[in-house]
């Protein structure tokens, strides 16, 4: 078990320092840095100073050692457009990034593991067949567009709700919506082919053969053993939302990372690119990492499978 | 008690294969037909569209589809802000929709599908390399590193396709790699190992076809997720530029037109669903049918 979770760690470990090449290489993709952090208009000398003050004219690898010997501090540099600490930027925005992603993936839950657990109970039935129907409609629905047929509705022609912005829980409910759609089908999904697995499990048979209760059966035997993969696809979740977080965003005008992300691409603000890549990145990792820690503590079997893979 | 009890050991043990061959039928001659008119349409723009989709007529903007009140006949699904035929737009946006898509989901297939078959294959420390890698590109925010790298590198179709296949090659990588896994200890590869064949030979011959099944599917439920992805990507202004239409531009023009004309965001956004769905099913279905234990 320990040498499991110490294995574990070091994976993340090296996974961030995958990250950390790829966030450098972002800036680096057209050769020369100062092309994408200077106007297209810039003198000559403005050019020679910035790669003196970048340090640009060393090796890439010594470039590479003191971006990373920063990054491990924190310190991304200041953003050009705000002139303050990436880093400062990101915390001030976190929050309500995180208030949506979880907003989302809770709704996502609340309203997902119900219905995949009732669809595969009743299988075959008219409750399986209308949350089929929501599962493929929420999968191929754009978030983008989704906000925006949300924003038609519920703010346009109803007034019930804002359209942007975030002020109090009323601003929450359309981006959540939005941003949890996607992921309320895929987990709507699993629940009902996670929970037909188990319903076919032999103990299942069993404990209904010798005459345990149906409640019991579903509820004590079936849901906790089927509920164990879910613990898993809740961290994968987690990426996809942070990712739909930014498109989610842009459209309702939330003030958090993803925006401030799209506005920093546009204004090719790149330490602050770079700094919101690593640090969503390092928060996805973290949470997989606690994730299959969980996993390990609700399924102790899976320390053994994957000790031996 | 005793009802679910019934109803669910009835679930196990009916023999309902009829109902559900029926069942996935129809879900396989939706999602192809849809698919077959969406590409036919895509195919055959130039010929069925009725406007040039970039010929702006300032006179007739942001007129409502035909059976609304200010509707004309000549503009079936309304005009946007510059005038320009909805549907004659949305017929040459599917052309970027899924050739885009496509083009994607063959990159990337290839770039994954290598990667897997050798960590499968190999084990040991390329397996875990390629693994890290797989992690690392799970961990990036894709659509962020996409946006950053499009935007360096210029938004060309070209660099659009690259980027959306080096961001998503880890699907079939880590597919393709659990498959191998188990293949590799079957009997028939030690068979053909022990005849002395060629590790390559062994890899394309042997083991690939084995490991088809899966790629196919995945392929399939890949291009749905390429087309939001690409959409998404032009939405956000990144993607192939104007005055090239694609559903992604469309939308993101209709945003701003949202209270006051409803249609400009809604069709193209119809589109996007109505092709995603048909793939999806499409995919569904060909799991189902070729492997109903494939978890994807």
């Amino acid at each position: 078990m320990l040498s499991y979770v110490l294995r574990r760690l070091v994976q993340s470990l090296v996974v961030l320092l995958g990250v950390s090449i790829i966030v450098f290489g972002l800036l680096h993709l057209t050769g020369d840095p100062t092309r994408l952090l200077l106007p297209l208009e810039a003198r000559e000398e403005d050019v020679r100073q910035l790669r003196a003050l970048l340090g640009l004219d060393d090796p890439l690898w010594v470039q590479y050692l003191r971006f990373l010997s920063r990054a491990v501090r924190g310190d991304f540099g200041l953003s050009f457009k705000h002139q303050v600490p990436a880093v400062t930027l990101i915390f001030q925005t976190l929050p309500a990034t995180l208030e949506l992603t979880a907003a989302g993936l809770g709704l996502a839950l609340v309203v997902a593991v119900p219905a995949g657990i009732v669809a595969a109970l009743r299988r075959n039935s008219f409750i399986d067949a209308v949350c089929s129907i929501g599962v493929l409609l929420g999968q191929a629905m754009p978030v983008y567009w989704l906000g925006l047929l949300l924003i038609l509705v519920f703010a346009v022609k109803l007034h019930w709700l804002p359209a942007a912005g975030r002020e109090g829980l009323a601003s929450l409910v359309l981006p959540a919506v939005a941003l949890g759609a996607f992921s309320m089908a895929r987990i709507a999904r699993m629940a009902r082919s996670g929970m037909l697995e188990v319903l076919a499990q032999d103990y299942v048979r069993t404990a209904r053969a010798v005459g345990v209760r149906a409640f019991l059966v579903t509820y004590k035997y079936a849901l906790k053993n089927a509920a164990i993969p879910l613990v898993t696809i809740v961290g994968l979740e987690f990426g996809v939302l942070l990712g739909g977080a930014v498109i989610t965003e842009t459209i309702f005008a939330w003030p958090g990372v993803g925006r401030l992300a799209v506005d920093a691409i546009f204004s090719r603000d790149y330490p602050l690119v770079q700094a919101i890549v690593a640090m969503l990145a390092t928060l996805f990792v973290l949470i997989n990492l606690a994730m299959d820690l969980l996993y390990t503590y609700l399924d102790p079997r899976i320390v053994l499978v994957r000790s031996h893979r | 008690m005793s009802e679910s009890v019934s109803v669910a050991v009835a679930a196990d043990v009916r023999p309902s294969a009829a109902p559900l061959r029926r069942r996935l039928s129809f879900r396989a001659v939706f999602g192809l037909t849809v698919l077959l008119c969406m590409g036919g349409a895509a195919v055959f723009a130039p010929q069925i569209a009725p406007w040039d989709p970039t010929r702006q007529m300032l006179m007739k903007r942001l007129r409502p589809p035909m059976w609304e009140a200010r509707g004309l006949r000549e503009h079936p699904l309304g005009t946007d802000h510059l005038g320009r035929d909805i549907l004659s737009r949305i017929l040459y946006g599917g052309r970027i929709s899924l050739g885009v898509g496509l083009s994607a989901v063959s990159l990337s297939c290839l770039i994954g599908v290598t990667l897997g078959l050798l960590a499968g294959f190999h084990g040991g420390r390329t397996d875990a390399f390629i693994m890290r890698v797989v992690d690392v590109f799970l961990a990036i925010p894709y659509i962020l590193l996409a946006m950053g790298v499009v935007f360096a590198l210029g938004p060309s179709l070209l660099n659009v396709i690259l980027v959306m296949a080096v961001t998503r090659w880890v699907q079939f990588a880590r597919i393709v790699r659990a498959d191998v896994l188990s293949i590799r200890e079957r009997e028939f590869v030690s068979g053909a190992r022990a005849r002395g064949s060629r590790s390559l030979r062994l890899l394309l011959r042997h083991v690939l076809p084995n490991a088809l099944t899966p790629i196919i599917v995945v392929a399939t439920l890949e291009l749905a997720f390429m087309i939001i992805y690409e959409s998404a990507l032009s939405f956000l202004g990144l993607g192939v530029q104007p005055p090239t239409p694609t559903w992604g531009w469309m939308l993101s023009d209709g945003r701003n037109y949202v209270a006051t004309a409803w249609w400009l965001a809604t069709f193209p956004g119809l589109a996007i669903m109505l092709t995603v769905l048909a793939v999806n099913l499409l995919g569904d279905w060909l799991r189902d049918t070729l492997d109903p234990r494939l978890k994807v």
